[in-house]
């Protein structure tokens, strides 16, 4: 009888696991983690089945190591991702994703008449609140809450 | 403040608010001088404000200082396409300072950023007009010898007036009192309450005030427009409420004072005109000396 083939992802040595992404902000993840331009071998599975999220998706990432700062970029768009950081195929610490207090580029002002609306001018928000997450624009002072919030 | 924007009235901090109200007060006992001798002013008016241009290029000229710009953007390089970027790039090598009024809310903190020289928010569409907030500031110190625990009234379109929301803002670090007089569908917006109540400030809403204006510090009027209302009944029914004529002020404390951001309409009666305690008038010349407070800061002149 023949073996069946079994494709797995490997787990890594050592690097990252970014589990519990909504499957549908998994490449909005990539790019703003940078991952499209980094050497690091990356493997990533989405659509995977998930009770919580419905269909979720994973990245492993070899030898790579984030800082909270960069991590917590993703949490407007994975605000439930959890981190797993492997050494010697060990799961050594499990981290949360955490609202910053402040995002920079990623997220559109939802003011028609803001000038990050007009000209080519990076975003910037100070969080006013993070569970039910509200934005406040640097630049024209006008909220943008949960429900409007557009990631660029 | 020397070299820093003015882009919202919360950039100061309450002791450099009050230092800049005690040189106005200075502008206004010497207006004239050659302080801004050599200096270039830069007024970049990307939409009509007669008021506010006028009052800055008065502050500019009786400081001696001369001024280039334009004053709307139809007769610009604009008008072929070219971005606030680039403008505020050349005109900062081209002047001093310089002093904006743009429609686009948030174009004044950008400007800020990209220029080289100070620049000074004279309106970004609904946001911020901190030279506005500025004498008003100076127009209650002046007319009640403190900012201090006063009593203000704001009356009449309270949801979409930008003045009324800065200087709210801005009078919430002196204790005040706030009584807020509006049609039910021009309310102060819900976030300007919660700002008040965390800071513990008492606040009154009304939709009338005959009853109340004998308890009032500072009125301070604005117009209500028609074009705010959905329903053209509403604003019929309303429109009389919110007008201030001469007979309302025979109980008012004798040290009240009624401030307009102006242009007026019809919403202060013009028989109020000739009672003291209009004030008006003398509220925009005030504007003239707190521009000129405001660019020798800016520009660390004094």
């Amino acid at each position: 009888m023949k073996e069946p083939k079994q494709l797995s992802v490997s787990a890594i040595e050592s690097g990252t696991v970014i589990d519990h992404i909504p499957a549908k902000t998994l490449f909005k993840v990539i790019s703003i983690l940078g991952l499209d331009h980094i050497d690091s071998q990356i493997t990533f599975g989405t659509n995977l089945e998930s009770k919580k999220l419905g269909r979720k998706a994973i990245i492993k990432i070899s030898g790579k190591f984030f800082e909270d700062n960069d991590i917590n970029r993703i949490a407007l768009v994975a605000p439930e991702a959890k981190l797993n950081i492997i050494k010697d195929y060990e799961v050594v610490e499990k981290k949360v994703v955490e609202v910053p207090d402040a995002i920079v580029g990623i997220a559109k002002c939802m003011n028609p008449k803001c000038i990050t609306n007009y000209e080519k001018v990076t975003t910037r928000f100070k969080v006013v609140s993070k569970k039910n997450v509200a934005l406040k624009c640097h630049y024209c002072e006008k909220i943008t809450n949960q429900e409007n919030l557009q990631i660029i | 403040m020397k070299n820093r924007s003015l882009v919202s009235i919360d950039d100061f901090t309450s002791d450099e608010v009050l230092k800049i109200l005690d040189l106005a007060a200075e502008f206004e006992k010497n207006p004239v001088s050659r302080l801004l001798e050599g200096k270039v002013i830069a007024t970049l008016f990307f939409e009509p404000s007669t008021r506010t241009r006028l009052s800055f290029e008065s502050a500019i000229n009786r400081l001696g200082g001369k001024i280039v710009g334009f004053s709307e953007a139809g007769a610009t390089s604009l008008a072929k396409g070219e971005s606030l970027h680039d403008t505020i790039k050349m005109v900062s090598s081209y002047s001093d300072l310089i002093v904006m009024r743009h429609p686009i809310e948030g174009s004044a903190r950008y400007a800020s950023e990209i220029a080289s020289v100070p620049v000074i928010n004279a309106g970004d569409g609904a946001n911020q007009h901190p030279t506005q907030t500025m004498l008003d500031l100076y127009s209650i110190r002046k007319t009640q010898g403190t900012l201090n625990n006063l009593n203000v009234f704001m009356v009449g379109d309270l949801k979409y007036g930008r003045t009324v929301h800065s200087l709210m803002m801005a009078m919430s670090r002196w204790n005040t009192t706030f009584n807020f007089i509006s049609p039910e569908e021009l309310k102060m917006p819900e976030e300007f309450k919660i700002y008040l109540e965390n800071l513990g400030l008492k606040y009154y809403e009304h939709l009338d005030f005959t009853d109340i204006i004998s308890r009032a510090d500072i009125i301070y009027m604005t117009r209500v427009q028609r074009e705010r209302f959905s329903d053209p009944i509403e604003y019929e029914k309303v429109k009389n409420v919110y007008v201030l004529k001469n007979s309302m002020l025979a109980n008012t404390k004798p040290n009240m004072r009624i401030l307009h951001p102006l242009p007026r309409v019809n919403e202060i009666h013009t028989d109020v005109d000739s009672n003291p305690k209009a004030y008006y008038f003398e509220q925009a010349l005030n504007g003239v000396y707190t521009r000129q407070a405001i660019l020798c800061s800016l520009l660390g002149i004094k």
